[in-house]
């Protein structure tokens, strides 16, 4: 490369953009503090703590026992005295014995003691199936939390989304669930260097397309991007968007681009039925139903547990292929 | 060490103000006038008022589903807490918390809770900031032997044992659990046995005596300030009426033998009784503190039945704040 060409935009892995997310709020605010199992000596099981413990010390990077409810209850309380708190729960499996915390406690504070507190609370964890870790490390449990007034929930579907919205949920004054993937974590893109915000509750139109909408989150996001590419051949123009928050929804970007293309299909990891997809259908339906030339199809995963053996988790996670072959079967209806 | 003059009054004033509110209280609630279910402190007095004796407002207390007698104790406005009983817009949450959910952060009141052991891991939360803002606030984290059977007592215990966090776990041990008797709840007989189990100090006091629990909740304070690390101070105590309401005679889970037995030990006629002994309050005082006392009561009360309720616009209001890109929130 020569001195005259553009200089290359920063590559940076998913897990890389966590990482540096945290290390660059910690030292803009030294009220910011991480707290979780195996977040500072090992630096988290899946890397996201690393280096974390050397630059900020044992006080701002806090290992705890393994017990989800004492952390979640640790941030809550250090969130409503005045500190801003990261609490990592490991696997989203784990949500389950904190779910008091999250849903009675977190969740309602602020509404409960009508707005007289403030709760600037991060809760990060690691969601996806595709790693035989079977069915109590796999899940993905957003539509939960999405249906809990007061949490506000995230899901970064790449490395500058981990990033970005990870700043904006830690900026945040509300408890923000920041939901990553676990089998995005190796993949590269661009990331700015400089700590930048991507806007809570406002999605994104990755790829421009007239002719069909596919919102898609997570991972599903670079599955449905694939899954144009395939339809593309068949002269489909899909225009693909990524909500980035899931609470709150962004209705209006989402509806005007059904209202352009009269054709969408909601993608997402976790089960179909009662998934998020279902609340995202509905809102279509609601508010462009005049627009729609076909009913708004779903891909999600089926309804059982994540299986432990590799090809039968293969045939479980939706992928690009499936989400092709729902578009096309969705356009077969209209034949 | 003697305890001054002045304390001993305040703790005397302190129990006096739970027991006359919560006793209007109960009248509203079976009157119909207050919504919702009501769990009132009565015979507990001597736990809040010797411990919040201690404390400053920058301290933290957790509370619980019998909360009313911890944020009073703690200086709660009477008036804010009858209005919030009532659903009032006036009341320490606008109206949109209840009996179970009133709060003053300002005092360092983190919520009373419908949850049972839902203090304790909140408690160790304010404890950790206590230090890390490199403040000595202790934080008092008050719950019953029934939430000592939660998994949150034994991870906050665990916790705070291992960090050495500032906190003091105060166990209003009444007896029951809602309805079940403590020996049916648990094989234990003193939940200060637990505190070696997590490697912390388990301290036992006499519930029903302001005066012991002031000391010994002095110790643990103390202890805490010092950066020593948590205290299980177990208060045996007793709960005069119902889980809810102020029934608590005639019921099947307990005889009425027992409750007369425990209150001729109540908390307020012993402590008056202490202070006669010093000749520091007579009969004619104590009675004037009672009356003065009513006399706030009921004109908190006329404040809260005088104020609106909270307008149908509020009802989304503080649910989360949507926030625009860009800055600090």
């Amino acid at each position: 490369m020569t001195a005259t060409e553009a200089p290359p935009t920063r590559q940076l892995s998913y897990v890389g953009a966590v990482g540096e997310a945290f290390a660059q709020l910690m030292r803009e605010d030294p009220n910011v503090f991480i707290v979780g199992e195996d977040v500072s000596l090992y630096g988290s099981v899946f890397g996201v703590t690393r280096g974390l413990l050397a630059e900020f010390g044992a006080e701002r990077v806090v290992d705890t026992p393994i017990s989800e409810s004492g952390i979640m209850g640790l941030g809550l309380g250090a969130a409503a005295t005045g500190l801003r708190p990261v609490v990592d729960i490991m696997f989203m499996d784990f949500v389950g014995v904190c779910m008091d915390e999250i849903v009675n406690q977190v969740a309602k504070m602020k509404y409960m003691f009508g707005g007289k507190v403030k709760l600037p609370l991060t809760i990060h964890t690691m969601a996806g199936a595709g790693t035989s870790m079977a069915a109590q490390h796999s899940q993905s449990l957003e539509a939960w939390f999405c249906h809990v007034p007061g949490l506000k929930v995230v899901m970064p579907s790449g490395p500058y989304e981990a990033k970005g919205l990870m700043v904006a949920a830690v900026h945040d004054d509300n408890p923000v669930m920041v939901i990553n993937t676990k089998t995005l974590l190796g993949a590269r893109a661009h990331v700015p260097e400089e700590l930048y915000e991507i806007a809570l509750g406002k999605a994104h139109v990755v790829r421009q397309g007239t002719n069909f909408t596919i919102v898609a989150i997570g991972r599903m996001v670079t599955e449905s991007l694939k899954a144009a590419e395939m339809l593309a051949e068949d002269g489909l123009d899909v225009e693909v968007i990524d909500p980035r928050t899931l609470q709150p929804f962004d209705t209006e970007t989402v509806v005007q681009s059904v209202r352009k293309t009269h054709r969408a299909l909601i993608a997402h990891e976790a089960v179909r039925f009662g998934g998020i997809g279902a609340e995202f259908a509905a809102q279509i339906q609601e508010e462009a139903f005049d627009y729609l030339d076909a009913p708004v199809g779903r891909v999600g995963a089926p309804f059982s547990p994540v299986p432990f053996s590799p090809p039968l988790e293969k045939e479980y996670v939706p992928n690009a292929a499936r989400i092709a072959a729902e578009v096309r079967r969705i356009l077969g209806k209209l034949a | 060490m003697e305890i001054p003059k002045e304390t001993l009054l305040d703790i005397h004033r302190r129990m006096v103000r739970i027991r006359v509110f919560e006793e209007e209280a109960g009248k509203l609630m079976e009157s119909g006038k207050v919504p919702g279910a009501l769990h009132l402190y009565v015979g507990q007095e001597a736990v809040a008022a010797g411990v919040m004796a201690h404390l400053r407002d920058e301290d933290q207390i957790t509370s619980t589903h019998r909360g009313h007698g911890h944020l009073v104790a703690k200086g709660g406005d009477l008036k804010k807490m009858y209005a919030e009983l009532f659903g009032r817009a006036t009341g320490y949450c606008n109206g949109k918390g209840g009996s179970m959910h009133i709060s003053d952060l300002d005092l360092g009141m983190l919520g009373a809770n419908g949850i049972v052991g839902a203090g304790l891991v909140i408690a160790i939360g304010a404890a950790f900031s206590n230090r890390y803002r490199k403040t000595d606030n202790v934080t008092c984290c008050f719950f019953g032997d029934g939430a000592s059977n939660e998994g949150t007592f034994h991870e906050a215990a665990n916790m705070a044992a291992l960090y050495k966090l500032p906190v003091v776990f105060v166990c209003e041990n009444n007896g029951f659990g809602e309805y079940t008797r403590q020996d049916r709840h648990q094989a234990v007989h003193d939940v200060a046995d637990r505190a070696a189990g997590y490697g912390m100090p388990g301290v036992i006091t006499d519930g029903m005596d302001a005066i012991a629990v002031f000391e010994s909740a002095g110790e643990a304070i103390a202890r805490a300030r010092r950066g020593e690390g948590p205290t299980l101070l177990e208060c045996k105590t007793y709960r005069y009426f119902d889980h809810v309401g102020v029934r608590g005679m005639g019921v099947s889970y307990r005889d009425d033998s027992e409750v007369i037995e425990w209150r001729q030990r109540d908390p307020i006629p012993l402590m008056e009784r202490k202070l006669s002994e010093l000749g520091i309050l007579t009969a004619e005082q104590a009675a004037g503190v009672r009356e003065g006392t009513l006399l706030e009561v009921r004109e908190a009360i006329a404040f809260a039945e005088a104020s609106p309720f909270p307008s149908a616009d509020q009802l989304l209001e503080d649910v989360y704040t949507i926030t625009a890109a860009g800055g600090k929130r």
